[in-house]
């Protein structure tokens, strides 16, 4: 049940923006689509919708083949980044469309929309128009509006994209915890491996029209799949040709077992850390340590210190460049 | 310095080929008062060029905007082979002398063409009649509600109609509720532009029409009979009927526009 | 779970605004035809059949009819009379068009009101109205009837708007900081006007001149009453076909139509050209 999309193709022109896609969506989970501008992530979205159709590949929605059908009829919410409020409507008859489109009777519509309101926080907004609602305030009642029909499915395009950095983070707690109360198959497009870390359950990573990885997101943190998720979903460091996160580095003032030689070129304090830079054998590479580890060695411009990966720390080699290998876990 | 010269000679020209020509008719129309005037109007025939006028206009303006709304949509929402074409062709009867547009409708609608006669059997006179009229209306004021409502469609851009279909809106259902209520302004503008264009037609019906006293005359005819017959009161009430007419036009364009680029 | 490939045609471009959906595509298909077909039966086949009968006897009679005497000073005089009214709209237009967005005066939104007039007051009530100033009643004795200067004052009229309103909108989002940055590295006005400005209107400029040539060259009501229509004299081509049209002559009145609808077609496409170029230059 939930969402099975299965070996989706599509391409613009030349252009490939789907290369053999498939991706699962458990029924009442919280998936979050990853990865960089371009790659084919909200064009996987928009064939879910109905909204693009994939030249091959099928989509099934709650058990029924929904490929074909238009999006009037596979009863999905869809939010878009930029809200597509209806302009010339106030909030409550924006959150009342689809319930009109179905001829529910006017009481029911009442009072649903308000029960809707309430849940988004936007009661006593009614009246207002969308141009007099900030963004913030704008998206959450497209949400209204997209829950209001009780679709059995949410999508939702880089909702919290359009927004300043404060809102989107109030609005991705929020989403989470209606999520929890709700219930509902929810998917959404986001780049930000932060908000992805945060609110979903599942992670899947796509690049280049095709899936790399998928796993919660723990697993992607702890055992990226190649170095591109391992890069795209935390601050990582060059060492010995392989990738390595910077606070899984150890730093010695004597050699040890396994270290290497190198030379502190800057120390920075980032909060209550410290970023430290080096010079590896004519490659840079930077560590974070925490204040007493940094005051202990002494760390400053110059000095040499040894350094080495921490017993258990994963390491990724580098691979050649635009060589995301395809790797689907269940 | 330069200002006060560029401002002068700018007022100048205006006042110089718009305003005071303007000015002295409105003048020479009120000569003998304003009772002549409506006097003047209000002759059988003035009235009855003034009904086919309407009629014709209404009908010119009927058509148009059904074929502008919807050939706005189908350039900015659809892809097809051909659209460029497509969209130039609209602008065509920009380019046509109104006398032109006249002598085509006559060759092929005429009373001796194939379709003429045909129509013609059926006891339907299409030149020298309201429908030829019409025809030569609508044909130079087609552009006009297209490319109001074309800029507008595409600034409001599709995402709306996208979330009216995922919400479960038929097609015909998203445009009556998101996509019409979206460009009205633009098409009242258009209606406006469309309407004072259809009833200021001269060249066109002209040929068309066959100026028939009573029956295809149109407000405009009016005025260039009179004129050449020298009655010059019932040309200038007539003028003056029209550029009334203009002046509220301008108007109401004037008051609209703002609104059209919200 | 079966593999099910679309048999469907090639996959649309994702076009700017083009909505992907098939079922669409029937309603699409409707409104196509319905829409090709009044723009067919009202335009294109009308125009057609001029151009047809235009060369119906043969090219040697298309050619004798455009350029009999009569029908060769119309054309003669309508292309003159355009390319004039055009160049004096480029000075007039641009002028007006500066002192409206740039100088500031009291009644200066009725001004900008008023340049539309032409375009809502019907042909025959412009020449009319010019006759009142410009006629035989003439109350300072200006007196232009049945004379060249009359044509040309009636075509001034009535393409007044056009370079005025192409060039307004581009003057308005003119980046004044550009002048700014000129007058401090010690720029004149007048050469600001010159290298600065005045470059960023040329495409504006000529697109407006290129419409009032067509307009001027097309025009009828606005003549006929102050010219007087003397062949060889005032007689633009537009009143020359109608003539024509009236005595029946349909293949001489079809054939100086043509040359006419040559001419603003060319004229027009010219103008799209500029405008591609102008919008590539950025």
């Amino acid at each position: 049940m939930g969402i099975e999309a299965r070996n989706i193709d599509k391409r613009f022109g030349d252009f490939v923006a789907l290369d053999d896609v498939s991706v699962d969506i458990p029924s009442g989970g919280l998936v979050a689509l990853l990865g960089p501008s371009g790659g084919g992530k909200t064009t996987l979205l928009r064939v879910i919708a109905g909204l693009e159709q994939p030249d091959s590949g099928t989509v099934t929605i709650n058990g029924e083949d929904a490929t074909r059908l238009s999006p009037q009829r596979r009863n999905v919410g869809f939010v878009f980044q930029h809200y597509a409020a209806f302009k010339h409507m106030n909030v409550y008859r924006n959150v009342a469309f689809g319930l009109e489109i179905r001829k529910r009777p006017k009481p029911e519509i009442h009072r649903r929309v308000n029960e809707l309101l309430e849940l988004v926080h936007l009661e006593g907004f009614a009246h207002r128009r969308p141009a007099q609602l900030s963004g913030g305030q704008r998206q959450r009642m497209a949400l209204a509006r997209a829950l209001a029909v009780e679709p059995s499915v949410l999508l939702l395009d880089e909702p919290f994209g359009a927004l300043d950095a404060q809102v989107r983070k109030e609005l991705r707690t929020w989403l989470r915890r209606l999520h929890d109360d709700i219930h509902v198959t929810t998917c959404f497009v986001t780049h930000d491996q932060e908000e992805a870390m945060e609110v979903a359950d599942r992670i899947v990573v796509i690049a280049g029209g095709k899936v790399v990885q998928v796993g919660t997101p723990d697993e992607l943190y702890d055992h990226p799949a190649d170095d591109f998720v391992m890069s795209f979903l935390g601050p990582v460091t060059k060492l010995d040709g392989r990738l390595v996160r910077p606070h899984d580095l150890e730093l010695f003032d004597a050699s040890a077992p396994g270290t290497s030689p190198a030379t502190v070129t800057r120390v920075v304090r980032v909060g209550f850390e410290v970023r430290v830079d080096l010079d590896v054998a004519g490659s840079e590479a930077w560590v974070q340590v925490t204040r007493d580890t940094a005051e202990r060695l002494g760390l400053r411009d110059g000095v040499t210190v040894h350094v080495r990966p921490i017993e258990g720390a994963v390491t990724v080699a580098v691979a050649t460049p635009n060589a995301p290998t395809t790797d689907e876990t269940s | 310095m330069a200002r006060w010269t560029l401002r002068l000679v700018a007022l100048a020209y205006l006042a110089l080929l718009l305003v005071i020509p303007l000015g002295i008719i409105v003048n020479r129309t009120f000569e003998n008062g304003a009772g002549a005037v409506w006097d003047s109007l209000n002759e059988p025939l003035a009235r009855h060029a003034f009904q086919v006028t309407l009629q014709v206009a209404l009908w010119a303006v009927l058509l148009n905007t059904i074929f502008g709304v919807g050939a706005a949509l189908l350039i900015v929402r659809y892809d097809f082979p051909g659209k460029r074409i497509f969209n130039a062709l609209i602008d065509l009867p920009l380019a046509v002398s109104p006398v032109v547009v006249g002598l085509a409708l006559i060759l092929v609608y005429g009373r001796l063409t194939p379709v003429g006669s045909w129509f013609g059997d059926q006891g339907i006179d299409i030149i020298f009649a309201l429908p030829g009229m019409v025809m030569a209306t609508a044909f130079v004021s087609l552009p006009l509600m297209v490319r109001e409502v074309v800029p507008v469609l595409e600034e409001i851009g599709v995402e709306q109609e996208q979330a009216a279909w995922t919400l479960g809106a038929s097609g015909w259902q998203t445009f009556r509720r998101i996509t019409f209520p979206s460009i009205r302004w633009a098409v009242a503008y258009g209606l406006v532009l469309t309407l004072a264009r259809s009833l200021g037609e001269f060249g066109a019906v002209a040929v068309v029409s066959g100026r028939i006293v009573g029956k295809t005359q149109t407000i405009t005819l009016y005025v260039q009979q009179h004129f050449e017959n020298f009655d010059k009161t019932g040309a200038y009430a007539a003028s003056f009927a029209l550029a009334a007419i203009a002046v509220v036009v301008l108007l109401i364009m004037n008051l609209l526009r703002p609104k059209e680029d919200r | 779970m079966s593999d099910l490939s679309l048999t469907e045609a090639p996959p649309e471009t994702a076009g700017p605004q083009a909505s992907g959906l098939r079922h669409g595509r029937v309603g699409m298909g409707l409104g196509l035809g319905l829409a090709t077909a009044y723009l067919s039966l009202l335009v294109l086949i009308p125009l057609g059949a001029v151009v047809w009968r235009a060369r119906s006897d043969g090219w040697g009679e298309f050619w004798e009819d455009v350029t009999n005497r009569e029908s060769w000073a119309a054309l003669k005089l309508t292309l003159v009379a355009g390319l004039l009214v055009a160049v004096i709209n480029v000075v007039m237009g641009t002028l007006i068009a500066w002192v409206l967005v740039r100088d500031k005066f009291f009644g200066k939104r009725l001004v900008d009101a008023v340049i539309d007039l032409p375009f809502a007051l019907p042909t025959i009530v412009a020449g009319l109205v010019l006759l009142a100033l410009y006629g035989p009643e003439s109350p300072i004795g200006i007196d232009l009837a049945y004379k060249q200067s009359g044509v040309l004052v009636a075509l001034l009229f009535v393409t007044l708007p056009f370079v005025v309103r192409t060039v307004q909108p581009v003057l308005e989002e003119l980046d004044q900081e550009m002048e700014q940055a000129a007058a401090s590295l010690g720029a004149s006005n007048f050469t600001i006007f010159r290298r600065i400005i005045l470059p960023n209107l040329y495409p504006a400029i000529a697109a407006g001149a290129a419409l009032s040539f067509a307009r001027a060259i097309s025009e009828f009501g606005s003549t006929v009453l102050i010219s007087g229509n003397l062949p060889f004299k005032t007689e633009v081509a537009a009143v020359s076909i109608y003539g024509q049209i009236q005595s029946d002559n349909t293949n001489a009145a079809a054939a100086v139509s043509t040359v006419l609808l040559v001419v603003a077609l060319v004229v027009l496409a010219l103008i799209d050209l500029l405008q591609r170029w102008a919008v590539r230059r950025g």
